[in-house]
């Protein structure tokens, strides 16, 4: 076949061509990866509440919750109930003091304030220092601890968190997100 | 040039990364440890090859002064295939590789294999040449990925043999520079032999 010429009518037609062809093969592609997508999104939510929060057998997705913050947005909270029974809060929280960029954590919390567990989501903090912030070493430390009486803050800061070795900021803005978290379950109108 | 030679070019001779410098935003940024660095790899060489071979089948269609738009639309298509196909089954390795799949469309080794290669030859050789180039960019970026993983974080493929940490400075930007100079040399060094 001869190459084609470069007319105008031959280059408008073959773009055409070509994106409705592309067009037609994506749309094809999202269609099937949709449902999939979906779920592992939904997945990773769920394993993240289950670390963070005791035993239950509700679906926490269907009962989320969002509360205002005093900061003018608002939190995602799932509450995790064992046979209706309210066993603790999954807070979806976030800082913006990290080293860069947001840092998103799962924060658990029973009933009465006590911190469960935390899981990182999302950081992008710098690698060997700032994330470290997802090590059992330094994340562990907040398990079982109400924050009435461990103040979430740097030890630097007069606090009773032991910062990660040469990443404060990172430690500081770990202690911001809780703190949000915390001050959510603290603030009441939960349901 | 026969097929076997088309498609061990890309390892060596002609490797992207080692030879050819291209693509090295990627390179740089996904290696800081070895899984990474082949994920990264293999998602780019199921472009090359998919684009490779659309491109050769379409290269008498496509008017020579669209030519570039034509393939960008072809690449993109693709590499937005593989970054559902990505989140949709291999989560996991989504959520590190992150902004790096959508940036593949700027991989200059995508686009510099159609312009170079695919638009001139048969279907069948373009995806040798894809298949082999893709191959090479993964094995340079397996190599450069396992040695910082080693010296950075003293494991491999997240399997952790020397405790504690590493030398930090490999996990960060500056490493990469640093172990991709080396890599760089010692390939120059074999070649010349």
């Amino acid at each position: 076949m001869a190459k084609t010429e470069s007319t105008f009518k031959n280059m408008v037609l073959s773009l055409t061509l070509i994106s409705l062809g592309a067009s037609a093969c994506l749309g094809y592609v999202y269609q099937i990866t949709k449902a999939p997508i979906e779920l592992s999104v939904m997945n990773k939510k769920l394993a993240a509440i289950k670390q963070v929060v005791p035993e239950f057998n509700n679906n926490p997705s269907d009962d989320m919750f969002r509360v205002e913050t005093n900061e003018g947005d608002s939190l995602d909270v799932y509450p995790a109930k064992m046979n209706n029974e309210i066993v603790g809060y999954a807070v979806n929280t976030y800082t913006k003091k990290g080293f860069s960029g947001d840092i998103n954590l799962m924060a658990g919390f029973r009933p009465d304030g006590t911190i469960v567990s935390i899981t990182v989501l999302q950081q992008k903090e710098t690698p060997g220092l700032g994330t470290k912030m997802t090590d059992p070493l330094f994340k562990d430390q907040f398990n079982d601890k109400n924050p009435e009486q461990f103040s979430l803050k740097v030890k630097k800061d007069g606090g009773s968190v032991d910062a990660i070795t040469s990443a404060t900021i990172s430690s500081r803005a770990f202690c911001d997100a809780v703190q949000r978290a915390y001050n959510i379950i603290k603030k009441g109108g939960l349901k | 040039m026969n097929q076997f030679q088309n498609l061990t070019k890309g390892f060596i001779k002609e490797n992207p990364i080692l030879v050819l410098v291209l693509g090295t935003c990627p390179t740089l940024a996904t290696t800081s440890s070895s899984l990474n660095g082949m994920g990264m790899g293999i998602a780019t060489t199921f472009v090359l090859i998919g684009s490779n071979v659309v491109i050769s089948l379409l290269a008498n269609v496509i008017p020579d002064k669209v030519r570039i738009p034509a393939f960008v639309v072809i690449i993109a298509s693709f590499v937005t295939i593989v970054d559902l196909l990505m989140q949709a089954y291999v989560p996991g390795l989504y959520d590190k590789l992150g902004i790096f799949i959508p940036l593949i469309v700027v991989n200059c080794i995508v686009l510099g294999r159609a312009e170079a290669y695919a638009c001139k030859n048969s279907v069948f050789s373009s995806f040798i040449d894809g298949l082999g180039m893709g191959l090479g960019f993964t094995m340079a970026l397996g190599i450069l990925g396992a040695f910082r993983e080693i010296v950075g974080s003293g494991s491999i493929f997240g399997y952790k043999f020397i405790p504690g940490d590493g030398v930090l400075v490999f996990i960060l930007a500056p490493g990469a520079f640093i172990a991709l100079g080396y890599l760089i040399a010692i390939i120059n060094r074999i070649k010349r032999t």
